[in-house]
C-alpha cells in the first residue's frame, strides 16, 4: 500500500498503538478476569486468556458456550447490545480497551472482524473493499485502487472479480461474499482479525479456500477463529481454546489440546462424545 | 363442492374479483372525467328553430343543443303547454342560447313537441365574448368606425382579419397592464414601504425625503407614459365592430374589443374543428381564467398546485426523515418512544380541516403576525405574512403529511439488517458514518415511498387550503419577475379549490360543468405526473442500492 495511507493509518492509531512492552510482546490481546452478563444471565465466567501475536488461535466449544460473545468483546461489538454488562479487562498493548478514553472506531480498525454470515454492503465490490478506507478519509483514487487490489489479492478473490469491480457485492456467491468481507477487513491492515465461523455457510471447496487464506494471512495478522469443525481447528490453528458454558476450560497449543488434553471435558468434546 | 372450497378455488375467485372491481372503479373515474371534460372544446353546431310558447305565440330560437331527457307529457300539460298526442313521454332539449345580456338566461329546457324543425344556417356565428358569455346570431355586416366595410358572405373573412388585429392589440394591452404596470405598482409599494420604514426608525431626514420624492416622480412619469400608450391602444381596439341578427330578429352591434374568439360552427370542416379544439385546449392550460373562472384557462391554478406541492415536499422530507432517524436510530426504544410512535400514526387519521384550523390559528395568526411585527412593521396594519399565503399552506400540508413520511422512513430504517450495520461499525465507522454511508442510502427508497404518498395526499387536499391561502382568483403568481421573485406570502390558486369554485360557486353552473370535469382530469394528470416522477427517482435509487452503478 502506498505511503500516504500508511502514514494516515499510523497517525490515527497513534493514541493506542504504543511501543510494545516486554511483558506483552508475544501477546496482542490479554483478557483478565472477564465476566459478561446479558441482563441477569452470565454468559462469560471469569475468563483470562492471552492471544499470541501472529498466530492462529481457535475457539472451540458447544453451541451457546460463549465463543462469539468473547470474540465480540475484543472489538467491543457488544457495546451495541443494550443489556450487555462487562467487568474485567482486555489489554491491548497494556491499554484496557474498556477504558473511557478509548476510541472505539480506532480499536475496531485495529481489531477487524468477519461475521458468521457474510454481510456485504449493497454497494459495488470496489466500494465494499474501499469502505473502511473512505471512512478513514482516504479518497484519492490511485491509493484506493491499489489498496482494493491488494486487499482482494490478500483474500484470494482478485482473479475472480477483477473484471467486475463495479458490480454489486451482493451478486457474488456465498464463498466469494465471505472472501469479500475478509478483503474488506484486510484492507484496513488490522493487527488482529477475528473470524466467527467464517466457513460455516460454505461448501467444502469454498471453506478449503478460506482455510488456505487463513494459513497465508497469519504471517501478517494475528487471527482468532471460532469454528465448530474439529478438523479445521486442528489443521489451521496454532493454539486452541476450549470453552464450555461460559468457562474457558483449557487453552494451549493445538497439538497438545487435541492429542493430550488435560481435561476430561475437552477430550469428550473433541472426540465427539457431546456438544 | 367441499373439495372445491378446500382447494382454495373460491379464494382465488374472490381475490381476483376484488382486483377487477378496483380496476373498474379506477377506470370509471378516469373515463368519466375524460369523457365529460375533453369534449368541452369541440365546436357544436348552432341550431335554429321555432318555439311555440304556452300561450301559442311563436318565437325564433337559436342555440346549441346541449342535453336531452325524457319527461312525462302530463307534467308539460300541467305547466300550460297544449300537446295533442296519446304518448305518455316525450323528449325535452337543453338549449344553450347564449346572449345572456339579451335573453337573461343561458340555458333553458324546451319540450320537443313545441319546437319546429332544426336547421343549421351557414351564416351562424358563435362568438366567445370577454364578458357576458357566448353570443349566437346571423352575421350581417362588419363595421369600421361605424361605417360598413363588408356585408353578407364577405363579412366573415373581414371579421376574422379584424378579430386577429383586435386580439393582438388586446394582448398588448394586457401585457402592459399585467407586467409593466404591475412592476411599477410593485415599485411604488416598495418605495412607500421603505419610506415608512425610515420614518419608523426616525431616519427620514430631508435628504432622504428628497430622494424618495425624486424616485416617486420618476416612477410616476413612467406611469404617465404607459397610460398614454394604453389610451392610444384602447382607442384603436374599439375601431371595429360587427352586426348580427339574434333570435328575436334584432340587429345587435358588438365591438370586436369585447370578442375573444369567433367561429362559424355550421360551416366548419373536421380539420377546422380539430384546429379550434386544440387551440382552445392550449388556451385552457396556459391562459388566465376569465369571467369568474368559467371561461379561459386555469394556468394559475396549475402553477399554484404544483408549486405548493413542491414547497411542501421540500419541507416535509427533511423534517420527516430526521424525525424518523431519531426515533428509530437514536432514541431509547422504551414506552415513551412507543407512545410517540402511536401518536404519529394517529396523527395521520386526523381530518384535514383540523390541520387547516391549526394552520390558520398557529401559522397565520400567531407566527405570521409576529413575523410582521418584527420584520414588516412598515406595512402594518396591512399584513404580509399575517394573512393566508402559499408558505403557510405548504407548511400546513407538510404537517398534514408528516406522519406518512415518518412512518415510511421508519419502516425503511427498520428493514436495514443488523448485520449490515455491524459490518460497517466493525470497519471502524462511527454510528453517524454508518447512518450516512449505509443505512440512509438503503432506506432511501422507503423515504421516496413516503414522499410519493405525501404528494398524492397533499395534491388532492382542498379543505385545509381554503383556510390558509387558496383563493378563487389570485391577482399574481407566487413566482414572478419582481424582486425577490419568490413571494411566499402571496395567496394562490389551486386546482382542487378551482373545481369546487367553478362547479358550485359560479354564477353560471351549467356552463361551467364541463370545465369542472376538465379541471378534475388535469388534477389527476398532474398528480400522476408528480408521482411518476417520484417513482422513477425511487427506482433509480433502488438500482443504485443494488450496487449496479460503476466504480
Ligand atoms: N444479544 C444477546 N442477548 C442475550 N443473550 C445473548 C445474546 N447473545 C448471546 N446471548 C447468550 O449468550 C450465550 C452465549 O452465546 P454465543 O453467541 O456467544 O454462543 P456461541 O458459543 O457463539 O454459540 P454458537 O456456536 O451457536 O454460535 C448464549 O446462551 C446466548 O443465548
Ligand atoms: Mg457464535
Amino acid at each position: 500500500m502506498n505511503g500516504a495511507l500508511e502514514k494516515s493509518h499510523a497517525m490515527q492509531l497513534g493514541d493506542i498503538r504504543r511501543a510494545p512492552m516486554a511483558a506483552t510482546d508475544d501477546y496482542v490481546l490479554s483478557v483478565e478476569n472477564l465476566n459478561l452478563f446479558y441482563g441477569g444471565a452470565q454468559a462469560l465466567n471469569d475468563i483470562s486468556i492471552k492471544i499470541p501475536r501472529n498466530r492462529v488461535t481457535a475457539f472451540i466449544g458447544p453451541s451457546g458456550c460463549g465463543k462469539s460473545t468473547l470474540l465480540r468483546c475484543f472489538n467491543r461489538m457488544n457495546d451495541l447490545v443494550d443489556i450487555c454488562r462487562i467487568d474485567g479487562r482486555i489489554l491491548i498493548d497494556r491499554k484496557n480497551i474498556f477504558d473511557k478514553d478509548v476510541n472505539v472506531a480506532l480499536l475496531r480498525r485495529r481489531v477487524g472482524m468477519v461475521f458468521q454470515k457474510p454481510n456485504p454492503f449493497p454497494k459495488s465490490i470496489y466500494e465494499n473493499v474501499a469502505y473502511g478506507l473512505r471512512i478513514m478519509g482516504v479518497n484519492e483514487k490511485s491509493t484506493l485502487d491499489d489498496a482494493v487490489e491488494k486487499a482482494l489479492r490478500g483474500a484470494a478473490l482478485w482473479d475472480e472479480v477483477k473484471d467486475r469491480l463495479g458490480e454489486s457485492g451482493m451478486g457474488l456467491s456465498g464463498g466469494q461474499q465471505q472472501r469479500l468481507v475478509i478483503a474488506r477487513a484486510v484492507a484496513l491492515e488490522p493487527e488482529v482479525l477475528l473470524l466467527d465461523e467464517p466457513s460455516s455457510a460454505l461448501d467444502p471447496i469454498a471453506s478449503a479456500k478460506i482455510e488456505e487464506l487463513v494459513y497465508e494471512m497469519k504471517e501478517k495478522y494475528t487471527i482468532v477463529i471460532v469454528t465448530h469443525n474439529m478438523q479445521q481447528a486442528a489443521r489451521i490453528s496454532d493454539y486452541t481454546a476450549f470453552m464450555y458454558m461460559g468457562d474457558l476450560i483449557e487453552f494451549g497449543d493445538t497439538d497438545s489440546i487435541f492429542i493430550t488434553p488435560k481435561e476430561q471435558r475437552t477430550s469428550d468434546y473433541i472426540t465427539g462424545r457431546f456438544g | 363442492m367441499r373439495n372445491w372450497f378446500k382447494g382454495g378455488e373460491p379464494w382465488i375467485w374472490m381475490t381476483a374479483g376484488a382486483v377487477a372491481l378496483s380496476l373498474i372503479a379506477v377506470y370509471a373515474v378516469v373515463w368519466m372525467t375524460a369523457a365529460r371534460g375533453l369534449v368541452h372544446w369541440w365546436p357544436i353546431q348552432v341550431a335554429e328553430t321555432i318555439f311555440t310558447a304556452a300561450d301559442g305565440s311563436k318565437t325564433r330560437l337559436i342555440g346549441e343543443v346541449r342535453d336531452r331527457e325524457e319527461v312525462s307529457i302530463l307534467r308539460l300539460r300541467e305547466s300550460g303547454y297544449r300537446i295533442d298526442t296519446t304518448d305518455k313521454f316525450t323528449t325535452r332539449y337543453l338549449i344553450k342560447q347564449g346572449n345572456r345580456d339579451i335573453t337573461g338566461t343561458d340555458f333553458k329546457w324546451y319540450p320537443a313537441p313545441m319546437l319546429g324543425e332544426f336547421t343549421y344556417p351557414k351564416d351562424m356565428i358563435a362568438v366567445e365574448r370577454r364578458e357576458w358569455g357566448h353570443f349566437y346570431g346571423h352575421l350581417k355586416a362588419v363595421k369600421e368606425n361605424g361605417r360598413i366595410v363588408a356585408e353578407g358572405p364577405a363579412a366573415w373573412n373581414a371579421m376574422r382579419d379584424r378579430l386577429n388585429r383586435s386580439n393582438a392589440l388586446f394582448s398588448e394591452i394586457l401585457g402592459i397592464e399585467k407586467h409593466e404596470i404591475g412592476k411599477l405598482n410593485y415599485e411604488l409599494e416598495r418605495l412607500r414601504l421603505n419610506q415608512r420604514k425610515l420614518e419608523l426608525q426616525n431616519r427620514l431626514d430631508d435628504a432622504a425625503k428628497r430622494d424618495f420624492d425624486a424616485r416617486l416622480a420618476a416612477v410616476n412619469a413612467q406611469f404617465g407614459a404607459l397610460q398614454a400608450r394604453l389610451d392610444a391602444l384602447r382607442a384603436q381596439i374599439g375601431r371595429d365592430s360587427f352586426v348580427a341578427e339574434v333570435m328575436d330578429g334584432q340587429q345587435v352591434e358588438i365591438s370586436l374589443a369585447k370578442v375573444a374568439d369567433a367561429i362559424m360552427p355550421n360551416d366548419m370542416n373536421v380539420f377546422g374543428k380539430i384546429g379550434h379544439y386544440l387551440s382552445k385546449f392550449v388556451e385552457f392550460i396556459v391562459d388566465d381564467p376569465r369571467e369568474a373562472n368559467t371561461e379561459g384557462g386555469i394556468f394559475p391554478a396549475i402553477f399554484g398546485t404544483v408549486m405548493m406541492v413542491l414547497l411542501m415536499s421540500a419541507m416535509v422530507t427533511p423534517l420527516g426523515i430526521m424525525a424518523a432517524v431519531y426515533m428509530r436510530e437514536y432514541a431509547k426504544q422504551g414506552p415513551l418512544i412507543r407512545i410517540i410512535r402511536i401518536s404519529v400514526n394517529n396523527l395521520a387519521g386526523v381530518p384535514s380541516i383540523v390541520y387547516g384550523v391549526f394552520g390558520l390559528g398557529f401559522f397565520v395568526y400567531f407566527l405570521g403576525h409576529n413575523i410582521d411585527v418584527l420584520f414588516f412593521a412598515e406595512s402594518l396594519p396591512a399584513p404580509v405574512f399575517g394573512s393566508p399565503g402559499i408558505l403557510w399552506a405548504s407548511l400546513t400540508l407538510a404537517i398534514l403529511t408528516l406522519p406518512v413520511v415518518i412512518v415510511s422512513t421508519e419502516e425503511g430504517l427498520s428493514r436495514v439488517p443488523r448485520s449490515i450495520r455491524e459490518g460497517s461499525l466493525a470497519l471502524g465507522a462511527t454510528k453517524a458514518e454508518t447512518l450516512w454511508r449505509t443505512v440512509l442510502p438503503m432506506a432511501s427508497p422507503a423515504m421516496m415511498t413516503g414522499l410519493i404518498l405525501a404528494v398524492a395526499r397533499a395534491a388532492g387536499e382542498v379543505a385545509p387550503l381554503m383556510l390558509v391561502g387558496v383563493v378563487k382568483l389570485a391577482p399574481s403568481l407566487p413566482l414572478d419577475g419582481n424582486f425577490p421573485f419568490l413571494h411566499l406570502e402571496r395567496k394562490f390558486m389551486h386546482l382542487g379549490f378551482h373545481i369546487y369554485d367553478v362547479g358550485f360557486q359560479s354564477p353560471n353552473v351549467e356552463a361551467a360543468r364541463p370545465l369542472v370535469y376538465a379541471t378534475a382530469l388535469l388534477l389527476v394528470v398532474i398528480i400522476v405526473v408528480l408521482n411518476l416522477f417520484a417513482i422513477r427517482l425511487r427506482n433509480r435509487l433502488r438500482e443504485r442500492i443494488r450496487g449496479l452503478e460503476g466504480v
